[in-house]
């Protein structure tokens, strides 16, 4: 079965300038996403899952970042080669992103209706008073309750589950394509994280768009995608179907996230934990980057760099080692 | 045999003035609602809820740094909240430490680690420089730290590595009881594992009793003896953790317990609940959780519910669970 990607990412590799020179942020990065489909991307601060998902948009500062190669294949064309005019069209339109804090990502010297209103006459060229209309039907969409006396409110009158509800409608003003969510749920409250979680897959249904979602919590990727991207230390490590990479992960490292999540059922012993800390981005580390946390670390693996196998349908994995060991299906 | 708790709270109060515009009358808003717990010795008791609960609040008056409008709090027999005796929370200030959230921001970016954690013994004082650093060296392998990192700064080190040495430095003076204010919220979940063992493993060794302050009830199960769940500024169920997490009785923390994301692909998501958290400025009428309890009745929304025994240890703050009130079904 062959899909036609909506995105691909092929081959990324990501620098940043530091103190002392270019260090390498994300290498040779590749995924694709189908239409409607919801991928999800976990691993630890400093995995690279957020710089992955902000390059799609080029959302780094120009001055210190290189894209030293690779290519994001969006529509036919090579969102990497585009000029900052032709892919500001691109962003709010047919790719849109929330971030974790909708407070530092919502203008607080304007009221809610300035800014959904902005991308509408921007992108599809409404009249002031159609773009306000639309802005009340796309905050009844996000399920705010009196949006016709909410829109305008300033954002510090509203909640943190609030404020990242219009952060959503401001999103799906244009009827994006794709929509990235970098931690959108992790500043908000339990209880208020499952109702925009909630939001979030039924305006997916409505508008038919893809999800890349971009979380640290493996309990959030197991409800929410249908595809998985594991990334550690700057590079995927594991890509397979949600209950592939559950029932059989592949990779010690991904083993190790899926046994730290603090369960409510079952048995009350200590939790599982991988030792040590996820390197610094200029750390070089010869073979696997994961060696020197893995418990089943071969001689091998400190030596050569592991390439990413297939271990089964549509399930790569990045552990020469395990896929060895009967990974082929 | 009973034991006299180390920690014993009383209806504790605290309201906070809320300045309005100009012409309107002064309000308050009531942070923290008649509030009461004892933590034994070597126990652990989660105290578990959203923003605006209340529950940092909470621990914060236990160790001092803010004061109590009313109600008792007793430490190792000295009261010391409101109308206390002079001078009674020095007697046992260095009994008690406290554990911030933020590793970042709770550390001096511009001082030495090994100074950040021999401040308390500095402040103290009385110690050689000799035994002063060895007792530094010390605390950090006590926390899992290289003993010779001492001369670094915190931006050397990782989330997790900080929350070490805010650990080490609450070590210092031997302290009885740790009030931790949601010491792993800001970490990954592989780092959060990490802390919460190393909390367990200085329990055992040191025979430390905790607070331990959450807002989600995943991540106290593994640590607490006993869970309290707050809500609006109150306490609405207390128990035994085996008993919370089996047979939760609040429709609040049913609700809570619902919505932790489980690591089960394909399972099937009870419906979250709905509505936000109140205001305490002007909280609902009756019982504060009414507007979103599925199950409410007419005297949820007249009459507030008081924390009452059931069962075994078990104490809740619902109608739905006095003589004569409809039960919610079981999670």
């Amino acid at each position: 079965m062959t899909r036609v990607p909506l995105l691909s990412v092929e081959n990324l590799t990501v620098q940043f300038r530091g103190d002392r020179g270019w260090v390498t942020a994300i290498e040779d990065v590749s995924f694709e996403i189908g239409a409607g489909e919801n991928l999800g991307i976990v691993g630890e601060s400093g995995s690279g899952k957020s710089v992955s998902a902000l390059s799609i948009l080029r959302l780094h500062g120009r001055a210190n970042t290189r894209y030293a190669s690779g290519a994001i294949r969006f529509g036919g064309r090579d969102l990497l080669s585009m000029s900052e005019r032709e892919l500001r069209k691109v962003r709010g339109g047919d790719i849109a992103m929330i971030f974790q804090d909708p407070m530092s990502s919502l203008n607080p010297v304007l009221t809610v209706a300035e800014q959904i209103i902005e991308p509408l006459q921007l992108h599809q060229g409404l009249s002031a008073a159609a773009a306000r209309r639309r802005a009340i039907e796309l905050l009844e969409m996000v399920r705010i309750a009196d949006a016709g006396r909410r829109i305008d409110e300033y954002p510090h009158r509203l909640s943190g589950g609030m404020r990242q509800r219009v952060m959503i409608a401001i999103a799906i003003a244009c009827q994006p394509k794709l929509l990235i969510a970098d931690e959108p749920t992790t500043a908000l409250d339990v209880t208020i994280q499952g109702q925009i979680l909630e939001l979030l897959r039924d305006l997916q249904r409505e508008i038919g768009m893809s999800v890349v979602l971009i979380t640290h919590d493996l309990g959030v990727i197991a409800e929410f995608a249908q595809r998985v991207l594991v990334m550690y230390a700057g590079r995927v490590i594991e890509q397979a179907p949600v209950a592939a990479l559950f029932d059989r992960p592949m990779h010690p490292y991904t083993d190790g996230l899926i046994d730290a999540v603090p369960k409510l059922e079952g048995d009350l012993h200590r939790l599982t934990t991988i030792p040590g800390n996820i390197p610094d981005l200029a750390t070089v580390i010869p073979g696997c980057r994961f060696n020197p946390r893995c418990r089943e670390a071969k001689d091998a693996c400190r030596r050569d760099p592991p390439a990413l196998l297939p271990v089964g349908p549509d399930h790569l994995s990045r552990c020469p080692p395990r896929a060895a060991a009967g990974g082929a299906v | 045999m009973t034991e006299a708790p180390i920690v014993t709270v009383r209806d504790l109060v605290k309201t906070f003035p809320v300045r309005g515009r100009a012409g309107e009358p002064k309000r308050t808003l009531r942070a923290v609602d008649n509030v009461g717990f004892e933590v034994l010795r070597g126990e652990t008791l989660g105290l578990v809820g959203e923003s605006g609960s209340g529950k940092s609040t909470t621990g914060r008056m236990l160790v001092g740094l803010i004061s109590a409008t009313s109600g008792t709090v007793e430490l190792f027999g000295h009261h010391i909240a409101a109308g206390a005796e002079k001078g009674a929370l020095n007697k046992v200030r260095s009994r008690l430490q406290f554990v911030f959230q933020d590793p970042q921001n709770s550390l001096n970016p511009r001082m030495r680690v090994g100074d950040a954690i021999a401040e308390p013994l500095d402040v103290a004082g009385g110690l050689s420089r000799q035994t002063r650093n060895d007792r530094v060296r010390e605390l950090l392998e006590l926390v899992g730290l290289p003993r010779t990192c001492g001369d670094r700064f915190p931006h050397e080190f990782s989330g997790g590595q900080r929350q070490r040495i805010g650990i080490a430095r609450a070590l210092a003076l031997r302290p009885d009881f740790i009030v931790c204010d949601e010491p792993v919220s800001s970490l990954d979940v592989s780092m959060q594992a990490q802390i919460v063992n190393l909390l367990l493993d200085l329990q055992e060794q040191l025979g430390l009793s905790y607070l331990f302050i959450a807002h989600d009830l995943a991540v106290v199960r593994n640590i607490s003896t006993r869970v309290a769940v707050m809500y609006a500024g109150g306490i609405v169920e207390m128990a035994p953790k085996r008993d919370l997490y089996a047979a939760p009785k609040h429709p609040y923390t049913q609700a809570l317990l619902a919505a932790v994301p489980r690591p089960v692909p394909g399972r099937a998501r009870p419906p979250s609940v709905a509505g936000e958290l109140p205001s305490l400025i002007d909280p609902p009428k009756g019982c504060a959780f009414h507007p979103r309890c599925p199950f409410a009745f007419d005297r949820c929304r007249v009459e507030k519910p008081r924390l009452k025994p059931v069962e075994g240890g078990h104490a809740v703050a619902c109608h739905l669970h006095e003589p004569g009130g409809n039960r919610p079904p079981a999670l």
